[in-house]
């Protein structure tokens, strides 16, 4: 197996997966996984040690990659922020909704932070399942949520989400149906590409 | 998006005649068979209702925008339920949204500059704020720095280049460009700052290069572009070119120029944000840097810039063959980004485009060096994803600080090593 340089683009790439993978499997509205090294991926204020095993399935490119990890050290606890964030939504009279999360110049308002962090987290799964060798995804802004009521203790937002893809620079908006519980953690009901405005 | 850019429309026309839009709703109907979509046009009909067509019926599939006067709310939607006809309601207020829009407005206007000490480096300018800026620049350091149009966009918009120049008569020179893609902002910004730093010179390295060199400094590289991203797309990459046969707009000028143009690495399809463009240089933005280039004769650095990744790079973008200067670029290279992380940590990759991200074909730098501009970079500033394009004002200065530690490293080896 041939080592790959660090700096090279496919290694760049599979790192990039990687992270999504890790934070769609970590995540949380308490906080965000960011990739700051190569070789290292980092929580918002601590850095943890993590190695990543990206498997593409050359030639099956509608199977997602399998990608096998393992952190190094303790993950903080984010009961606290998650219980918090919980509460405050369920005690809203109003659904929540909010567009352009961050805003052009880079804003997130503190009430946008958990909402932000939810959307990373789920962003993770849809770039898992969508990635290749040759495509370098993020999430480049959240264009609109929704929170969607719901009868039982979860719950459930409905995101417009903006996709960077590094290869082909194409920006694609992405809908995603997010539900959530800070015991049961992060789960993607319903995912789908938008069409790109032809006249923009 | 659209809404909001239909309701800047809408609010200079509420302060000019003073009519309000309490109460307004703006209803959005997608029209999915013949029968919804002829009782949408039978509103039309309606002058009564007084209904303003944002969105006019299009046709099936194409959503209708209609802003509603609170007096007609109850008529029109019992005319659209009674039908059968679903619609939503996009705008609950239209009032509130032109209010909060115009506190936005005026939060963010700031006063105007007289000078460029008070200019605001920490956060993000309009092209007007920018030109202004320039022009300031000038007059404050009228034996330094002048202001040379070298083109016109698309959109028949000045393109602009600062030169910084000591004397002499044709000097060695570094070009440095920013904004190249629009919606890199914090390359813009950086340009300006960078501009300000360069008639600060205070230090001796900087000094010196200008007892040599001329630096040329194109801070918006993309006018139309970075315009568009301020009033309908924060996203656009590409020029605003406009071509007969198809609906989509824009060139990317970083595919454009001649240099294995149309090869891998580019799309030929014009919806594309890497769509080549239909022949090299078509681009107004492009050619007249290749203009400027060609006649000038003696540039012996060139520097573009762009954002985000935080990687600096060197040819070529179109071919795996490593370009002959290989060695000494790739050291060169190693300096720029041990000088850049030294400040704040920002932790940089380095080596030939095709390598370090991807194959791109018709990009500024391959051409550059083919050219025999010798020293010939890219950079793609701060961060790695996080933020993205939508980078927080607050690290503007700090990702121009350390930039310009790199471009200096840069400028110094190429000025002890001329050719």
């Amino acid at each position: 197996m041939a080592e790959l340089p660090p700096t090279h683009g496919p290694a760049s790439r599979a790192a990039a997966l990687a992270t999504a993978y890790i934070s769609h499997r970590h995540g949380s509205p308490g906080h965000g996984w960011v990739l700051r090294d190569v070789r290292r991926a980092r929580r918002e204020d601590s850095t943890v040690n993590c190695t990543a095993e990206v498997l593409y399935h050359l030639g099956n490119e509608k199977s997602a990659p399998d990608v096998q990890f393992t952190i190094e050290g303790e993950l903080k606890n984010t009961d606290e922020a998650d219980n918090a964030f919980y509460n405050r939504i369920q005690s809203l009279k109003k659904e929540l909704e909010a567009e352009n999360i961050p805003d052009s110049y880079g804003n997130v308002s503190p009430e946008m932070q958990p909402i932000r962090a939810l959307a990373w987290a789920a962003s993770g799964y849809v770039i898992w399942q969508n990635s290749t060798e040759n495509t370098k995804y993020q999430l480049a802004q959240i264009k609109h949520v929704k929170q969607v009521k719901r009868t039982d203790e979860y719950l459930e937002f409905d995101y417009v989400i903006l996709l960077h893809e590094n290869v082909s620079q194409e920006i694609i908006p992405w809908q995603m149906t997010v539900l959530w519980h800070p015991q049961h953690g992060i789960e993607v009901t319903q995912n789908s590409c938008q069409a790109k405005h032809a006249l923009d | 998006m659209r809404a909001l850019l239909l309701l800047a429309a809408l609010g200079a026309v509420a302060a000019a005649t003073t009519e309000n839009f309490v109460g307004h709703q703006v209803l959005r109907i997608v029209p999915s068979s013949d029968a919804e979509l002829q009782k949408v046009q039978e509103l039309q009909e309606l002058e009564h209702l007084q209904l303003d067509f944002w969105l006019s019926p299009r046709g099936l599939g194409n959503p209708v925008d209609i802003r509603v006067p609170f007096p007609s709310l109850q008529p029109v939607k019992a005319h659209l339920e009674a039908n059968g006809v679903p619609y939503s309601i996009m705008i609950e207020d239209v009032q509130a949204l032109v209010d909060l829009e115009q506190m936005q407005m005026l939060r963010r206007r700031r006063f105007v500059p007289l000078s460029t000490s008070t200019f605001d480096y920490t956060s993000y300018h309009t092209l007007e704020e920018i030109y202004a800026f320039m022009d300031l620049l000038v007059a404050e350091n009228p034996n330094l720095v002048s202001k040379l149009e070298i083109g016109r966009t698309t959109e028949n918009r000045p393109i602009y280049v600062l030169k910084f120049s000591k004397g002499g008569t044709n000097r060695p020179a570094i070009w440095i460009d920013t904004g190249i893609h629009s919606r890199e902002w914090v390359t813009q910004a950086s340009g300006i700052w960078f501009a300000k730093k360069i008639v600060q010179e205070q230090d001796e390295g900087l000094a010196n290069i200008l007892d040599q060199m001329d630096i040329f400094l194109e801070i918006v590289t993309n006018p139309d572009g970075f315009a568009f991203t301020h009033t309908s797309n924060r996203m656009w990459r590409k020029t605003r070119s406009k071509r007969s046969g198809s609906l989509c707009v824009g060139v990317d000028p970083n595919r454009n120029w001649d240099a294995g143009f149309g090869g891998s690495g580019a799309s030929s399809n014009p919806c594309s944000e890497t769509y080549h463009g239909p022949y090299a240089n078509s681009e107004p933005e492009v050619k007249a840097i290749v203009d400027f280039v060609k006649s000038h004769k003696n540039i012996k650095a060139f520097i573009s810039i762009h954002s985000y990744s935080q990687l600096l790079l060197y040819p070529y973008g179109y071919t795996t063959t490593a370009v002959p200067d290989k060695e000494e670029l790739h050291q060169v290279a190693k300096e720029a980004v041990a000088a850049l992380s030294s400040l704040y940590g920002t932790n940089y990759k380095y080596g030939s485009i095709i390598t370090t991200i991807y194959q791109a074909s018709g990009g500024t730098i391959d051409w550059t060096y083919n050219q025999g501009i010798k020293y010939s970079f890219t950079f793609e500033l701060r961060d790695t994803g996080r933020y993205g394009f939508l980078l927080p004002a607050s690290q503007i200065v700090p990702t121009a600080q350390e930039t310009w530690k790199a471009l200096e490293v840069i400028m110094a080896h190429t000025r002890g090593h001329l050719y």
